[in-house]
């Protein structure tokens, strides 16, 4: 077999597989191991694109406002996400607010940025800026790290403990940064490492 | 061929080391055995990581370490008018219990305990299998693997949890809450476990399971 443009290997199992076109709203998934390979959809990069902008804008929006509020009787408390991170900056406790705003801030956006590098041009049929392939490999690798989802479960989880302490209620930045969550789920079902890479073969060769 | 469903049939399948090609992981593109680095992401290439399983074992240590300590010291400290109140992992799951928020309770359970003792012990015996397969049943092998990758970023749950009662109810005059030391050590031990997880090296799971659908 020739190392070829067609020729693609599953990263999951290593198996061989020859992809060509793909037909549009089809899937090519692993013949051993189920993992989807391709995706036949033109306009997957345009969509991946509008939603990561749109996560990223809502990201700068949600940081500084408050996503919890927490009353009793006279006194009020609010919390932002940027509240939260900084929340173990005294002492020995400082490397884990670090930690923190790395999985909930630096990471998520981080990986925004690095998608939009990559495929912004793309999506206008401009030529990839430089470095488009090295922030493309990076925002896959980044990818187990970026905890926004997680820190949601965990204001739920928060809520309940305080709930017969204080009366508390959602912000506006609660429910921004679940809608964050979920274009972030939706933008990675329309990514499929073959399809993008090859995307951005044929917007370099051009 | 449809890729539809995994089958016993489908187990095998030419790989790219059969054809003597080393596949690219970051971006699926091939190269002849021997290329070290990737011609269309300029990433790392490997055919199977040959470190890899020390990495794994050298991670899971350092994290079954550190998940001691994140057991053993309180990972809340309250303070309410003059009184203070330690909680550990487990005197808040049962502290949420004695609430009536079973839901939840059941969650951070979840989350902080049976996800990463589950964890170590599925890291530990995979590691262990792919050195050495005997009459395992090849598919739970590999769904086992794709469990342990996807869950254990969840643990940390409980991590952002303390950040943000800390961060509410600090400037709060009825409650300080601090957070405790056993925090660090639970977050520790879940970037550790999932570096370990990560370190895996999934096509030699593959190698295994096509060895043992091969006896
Ligand atoms: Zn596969
Ligand atoms: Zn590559």
């Amino acid at each position: 077999m020739e190392a070829g443009d067609d020729l693609v290997c599953c990263p999951v199992c290593d198996a061989l597989h020859r992809v060509g076109e793909v037909d549009d709203d089809t899937r090519v998934r692993c013949i051993r191991c189920n993992t989807v390979i391709a995706v036949g959809r033109p306009e997957a990069i345009l969509r991946i694109v509008v939603l990561a902008s749109t996560a990223l804008i809502l990201m700068t929006i949600v940081v500084f406002y408050p996503f919890l509020e927490l009353r009793n009787g006279i006194f009020t408390s609010k919390a932002s996400v940027f509240q939260t991170v900084m929340s173990f900056s005294e002492g020995v406790m400082a490397p884990l607010s670090i930690a923190v705003a790395f999985f909930v801030i630096v990471l998520p956006v981080a990986r925004l940025m690095a998608l939009l590098w990559a495929l912004f041009p793309l999506s206008i049929g401009a030529k990839p800026l430089r470095g488009a392939r090295t922030m493309l490999r990076w925002a896959e690798i980044l990818k187990p790290w970026a905890m926004a989802e997680i820190f949601m479960v965990g204001v739920a989880v928060a809520l309940i403990k305080l709930a017969d302490l204080a009366t508390l209620s959602m912000g506006p930045a609660f429910w921004s940064f679940a809608a964050i969550v979920f274009i972030t789920a939706l933008k990675d079902t329309q990514m499929s490492k073959h399809s993008i890479w090859t995307a951005l073969d044929t917007a370099q060769r051009t | 061929m449809d890729g539809t469903g995994h089958g016993a049939e489908n187990l095998k399948a030419l790989t790219a080391l059969d054809a003597g090609l080393v596949g690219c992981r970051h971006c699926t593109r091939v190269a002849p055995l021997g290329a070290t680095i990737c011609t269309r992401c300029g990433g790392a290439l490997e055919s199977r990581d040959r470190t890899s399983m020390q990495r794994v074992w050298a991670w899971w240590l350092v994290g079954l370490l550190f998940f001691i300590p994140a057991n053993l010291y309180p990972m809340l400290i309250t303070q309410t008018v003059g009184r203070a109140s330690e909680a550990t992992i487990v005197g808040g799951v049962i502290e949420l219990a004695q609430h009536g928020a079973y839901g939840v309770a059941g969650i951070v359970f979840f989350a902080s305990i049976i996800i990463p003792v589950g964890k170590f012990i599925a890291i530990g015996y995979l590691a262990l299998i792919v050195r050495k397969p005997h009459g395992h049943k090849p598919k739970s092998l590999l769904h086992l693997f794709e469990v342990v990758e996807w869950i254990g970023r969840w643990s940390m749950i409980d991590v952002f949890v303390v950040a943000i009662l800390v961060a509410l109810v600090q400037f709060n005059l009825l409650a300080t809450i601090n957070p405790g030391i056993a925090a660090v050590c639970f977050a520790l031990s879940v970037v550790f476990t999932m570096l370990s997880a990560l370190s895996f090296d999934s096509r030699r799971i593959w190698d295994q399971i096509e060895t043992i659908a091969d006896e």
